[in-house]
C-alpha cells in the first residue's frame, strides 16, 4: 500500500507551479476580470506546450495518462487560481476528444450556464442520459453576469443529435469533473490559508501580531485541519477513476463534499482575518474566495455529493429484498 | 500510489482476520475500566501474547512479529473489524513502549518491555496533577536526589490517571530542579505502584467506572536505573510519548471506521430518519478521511520523514470526528439514550474524553497554529 505520488508527477507538478508563478500571478488573474475573455492566454499556451493538456487524452497524440497524474496539476491551478476552463478541458473533455484543437469547456449534468463557453472552440455537455460535444460555431453562447469576473458564463442553446452524441459513460465524465474541481478547490484553499497565516502574521493590533491571538489561530487551525482530511479524499478519488473501482462515484463524491466544505470554510476565515482590508475590492483576496464560491457549487455542491454518498452506501442495494 | 494490499500484505491480513475470528470472545466483556472488566481484559492480552499478536510492531525478542507500520495498521483494522476488546495496556504498549525503544537503555528495555508485552505489569501514565493540566510544565510534584541510596525521592501528587488503581507501574514527570525553566529541571521515572510511600485512591469518571485515580508519592525511593532518559530531561522523553498518544499510534482508523459502520446500521435499524441521513454520510466519509491521512502519513514514515506537530491535526479531527458520532448516535436513539444500559451513550460519554486528555483540543490547536503554520507564539 502506498498512498503518494511517483517522482514524475511530482516533477509535472513543479513545472505547473512554476510555470503558473510566471504566467499566473494575481496580476494575471484580476486582468481577467477586465479583458475580452476571462481568461489568461499566455498560461494556457504554457500549459499546452508542456503537455498538461493533453495528459488524460488517449495515445498516440495525447499521454494516455490519468487522474492521479493530473490531480496535482489541477490544485495547482487552484492555488494560483488559474482563470482557465482547465477541469473541463483536460479532466473531462481529453479522454473523450483526445487532443483537442484549441480549448474545450464542459457543462455538468442539470447545469444551465456552461463556463468559458464564449471563448472555447468546443462544448462538451455531460448529461444524465449521455456525453455529447458541440462546436463553438454551431452556437450563439449568450453571456450571464458572473460572481466571478474570470469566470465567464454564458447560456447555451443546443439540442442533442446522434451527431453529438459520443459513446461514452457519462457518469464517469461528471466523476472526472467532479473530482478535478475537488482538487482544484484544494489548492484555492490552500493559497487562501497561506495569505491568511502571512496577513496575520505582519498585521499588528492592541502591539501585537494579531496572529499570535487564539482566537485568530483557532481560525487557522480549523482550516488547516479541514485540508489535511480532504485532500487524501482527493487523491484516493484519482486513484479509484484510473482503477475502475467499483466504488469511484462514491469516492469521488466523498472528495468533492470534502474539499467544498474545506474550501468554504477557508474562504470565510480568510476574509474574517483579514478583516477590512479582505473587504477592499483593490485587494486580491475576493479572486480566490469568489473562485471558491463558484467552484463550491459546480460538478455537484457538497450536499448533493453527502446524499450520492448516502445513496451508494447508506440504501439497500437493488434487489435486496429478494435476496 | 498503490491502495490494494500487496501480495505479503494479503497474507498478513488472512492470518490476522482468522486468529481473530477464531478467538474475539463472542460477549463483550466488561468495560476495562471497572475492577472486574479490567482482570478481564489481562486474561484477553495473555491470550493475545501468547499468540504473538499483542504487540505486533515490537521485535520478535521482545513478543512481537516485526511487523512494518503497514502491517500494524493491517493489524488494527482487522482487531477492530472483529470487535476485539479495549487494550487495557495501551498506555504501556503504545505510549510508554515507544519511549522505551528511544530513550531506555539495554537493561530497562530487557527488565519492562516483555511483561509489558505479556500484560504481567500495567502501566499507567503520571502526568497530570491538580494544578497541571493542560499546562504540564507547571507540575510541581517533587523529586529529590539522594545520593547515598543512589537513586530519588519522590514527592507530591498526580491526578486524573487511567486506570490508576488497577495497574502495577506508573510512569510520570517529576520535577528534580526547582530553580531550572518550567520545561527543564523534569525527569521521567519509572515507578512501581508497590513502592512503599505510594497511595493510590481510586476515583469514578463521568460514566461511573472507577476509571480514574489520583496517586500520592510520600517520599517514594526510586533507584537511578528507573529513570528513563537523561536527568532533568525529561520533558523531551514526554514530548515523544504525547506525539504517539496524540497521533497515530493509539488511534488506529480500525476504529472509527467500525463506528461509522455500526452508527449506519443504527440509523437502519431505528427506521432510516431521512433528516439524519446526511450526517450520517458525512461521518462515513470523515472516518475515510482519518483512515486516508493515516496511509498517507505512514507513506511518508516508511520513506524514512519524522512524525512533527502533525499529530496535532489529527488528533483533535478523531477526537471531534468521535464525538459527533455518537452525539448522532444518541439523537437517532432519542429517548432510548436515556437508558443507562446503552452501549452508545457509554460510548458517548468515553468519547467526551477525547477532546480533553492528551493536550485539549484548544491546547493542539495553538500546537497547530505555532508549529504547523508558523503563527507567533502568544
Amino acid at each position: 500500500m502506498e498512498l503518494a505520488f511517483s517522482d514524475e508527477q511530482l516533477a509535472l507538478r513543479d513545472t505547473v507551479r512554476d510555470l503558473l508563478s510566471r504566467e499566473c500571478p494575481p496580476s494575471v488573474v484580476r486582468a481577467a476580470w477586465h479583458n475580452d475573455t476571462g481568461r489568461a492566454d499566455a498560461a494556457w499556451r504554457r500549459l499546452a506546450e508542456v503537455d498538461v493538456l493533453a495528459v488524460g487524452a488517449p495515445e498516440p497524440g495525447g499521454l494516455g495518462l490519468g487522474m492521479v497524474d493530473l490531480v496535482l496539476a489541477l490544485e495547482e491551478a487552484g492555488r494560483a487560481a488559474l482563470p482557465e476552463p482547465l477541469v473541463e478541458h483536460a479532466a473531462v473533455s481529453a479522454p473523450i476528444l483526445g487532443v483537442i484543437d484549441g480549448t474545450a469547456t464542459a457543462s455538468a449534468p442539470g447545469a444551465d450556464l456552461v463556463p468559458y463557453a464564449g471563448s472555447a472552440d468546443v462544448v462538451v455537455f455531460v448529461t444524465d442520459h449521455g456525453v455529447h460535444s458541440v462546436p463553438r460555431s454551431e452556437i450563439s453562447p449568450r453571456p450571464v453576469p458572473a460572481l466571478d469576473g474570470s469566470r465567464r458564463l454564458f447560456e447555451v442553446d443546443w439540442a442533442p443529435t446522434s451527431q453529438t452524441r459520443h459513446d461514452v459513460d457519462p457518469i464517469g465524465a461528471f466523476d472526472r469533473g467532479a473530482l478535478g474541481t475537488a482538487a482544484v478547490l484544494v489548492g484555492l484553499s490552500s493559497h487562501l490559508l497561506d495569505v491568511t497565516v502571512e496577513y496575520t502574521t505582519q498585521r499588528r493590533q492592541f502591539g501585537a501580531p494579531i496572529g499570535s491571538f487564539q482566537a485568530i489561530k483557532h481560525h487557522l487551525a480549523n482550516v488547516a485541519i479541514a485540508l489535511e482530511f480532504a485532500r487524501p479524499h482527493v487523491w484516493r478519488a484519482a486513484w479509484s477513476i484510473d482503477h475502475h473501482d467499483a466504488q469511484a462515484s462514491a469516492h469521488v463524491s466523498m472528495a468533492k463534499a470534502q474539499a467544498s466544505d474545506a474550501a468554504e470554510l477557508a474562504a470565510r476565515v480568510a476574509l474574517q482575518c483579514h478583516g477590512a482590508i479582505g473587504y477592499s475590492d483593490e485587494y486580491d483576496l475576493h479572486l480566490w474566495m469568489k473562485r471558491v464560491w463558484a467552484l463550491a457549487a459546480a460538478w455537484g455542491s457538497a450536499a448533493e455529493h453527502r446524499e450520492r454518498v448516502a445513496r451508494a452506501i447508506l440504501d439497500p442495494p437493488q434487489g435486496a429484498a429478494d435476496a | 500510489m498503490e491502495l490494494t494490499d500487496t501480495a505479503d500484505e494479503a497474507v498478513f491480513r488472512a492470518e490476522c482476520r482468522g486468529w481473530l475470528e477464531a478467538n474475539v470472545p463472542g460477549e463483550p466483556l466488561p468495560s476495562g475500566d471497572t475492577r472486574e472488566g479490567f482482570e478481564r481484559h489481562l486474561e484477553w492480552e495473555r491470550q493475545l501474547f501468547e499468540a504473538r499478536w499483542s504487540v505486533v510492531s515490537w521485535p520478535d525478542a521482545y513478543g512481537g512479529r516485526d511487523a512494518s507500520l503497514w502491517e500494524w495498521l493491517i493489524f488494527e483494522e482487522e482487531y477492530y473489524r472483529a470487535g476485539a476488546p479495549q487494550r487495557v495496556t495501551q498506555n504501556g504498549i503504545f505510549l510508554l513502549a515507544p519511549s522505551l525503544f528511544e530513550f531506555g537503555t539495554r537493561d530497562q528495555q530487557d527488565r519492562y518491555l516483555p511483561p509489558m508485552a505479556a500484560g504481567d505489569e500495567t502501566w499507567c501514565q503520571g502526568w497530570s496533577e491538580p494544578n497541571a493540566g493542560s499546562d504540564l510544565a507547571g507540575i510541581q510534584s517533587r523529586a529529590r536526589r539522594d545520593d547515598a541510596a543512589g537513586g530519588w525521592l519522590l514527592a507530591g501528587q498526580k491526578t486524573w490517571t487511567t486506570r490508576g488503581a488497577f495497574c502495577t507501574h506508573l510512569f510520570g514527570l517529576f520535577r528534580s530542579d526547582p530553580d531550572a525553566e518550567r520545561h527543564r529541571g523534569l525527569t521521567y521515572f519509572l515507578v512501581p505502584l508497590e513502592a512503599p510511600g505510594v497511595t493510590v485512591r481510586g476515583f469514578g469518571r463521568l460514566d461511573g467506572d472507577e476509571g480514574f485515580a489520583e496517586v500520592f508519592f510520600d517520599d517514594v525511593f526510586v533507584p537511578d536505573d528507573q529513570v528513563l532518559g537523561e536527568v532533568d530531561r525529561g520533558w523531551s522523553v514526554a514530548m515523544a510519548t504525547a506525539g504517539s498518544e496524540r497521533g497515530l499510534t493509539l488511534r488506529s482508523p480500525g476504529r472509527f471506521l467500525e463506528s461509522a459502520k455500526r452508527l449506519a446500521a443504527l440509523w437502519r435499524d431505528r427506521g432510516a430518519d431521512p433528516r439524519l441521513r446526511t450526517e450520517v454520510a458525512q461521518c462515513i466519509i470523515d472516518a475515510e478521511a482519518y483512515q486516508l491521512q493515516t496511509l498517507a502519513t505512514v507513506t511518508r514514515l516508511v520513506r524514512g520523514e519524522k512524525p512533527g506537530a502533525e499529530a496535532s491535526l489529527t488528533k483533535v479531527f478523531w477526537s471531534e470526528l468521535d464525538v459527533r458520532m455518537h452525539d448522532l448516535a444518541r439523537r437517532i436513539l432519542g429517548t432510548d439514550a436515556e437508558r443507562a444500559d446503552e452501549a452508545w451513550m457509554k460510548g458517548f460519554q468515553f468519547a467526551l474524553s477525547g477532546p480533553i486528555y492528551a493536550g485539549t483540543n484548544e491546547i493542539q490547536r495553538n500546537v497547530i497554529a505555532e508549529r504547523v503554520l508558523g503563527l507567533p507564539r502568544g
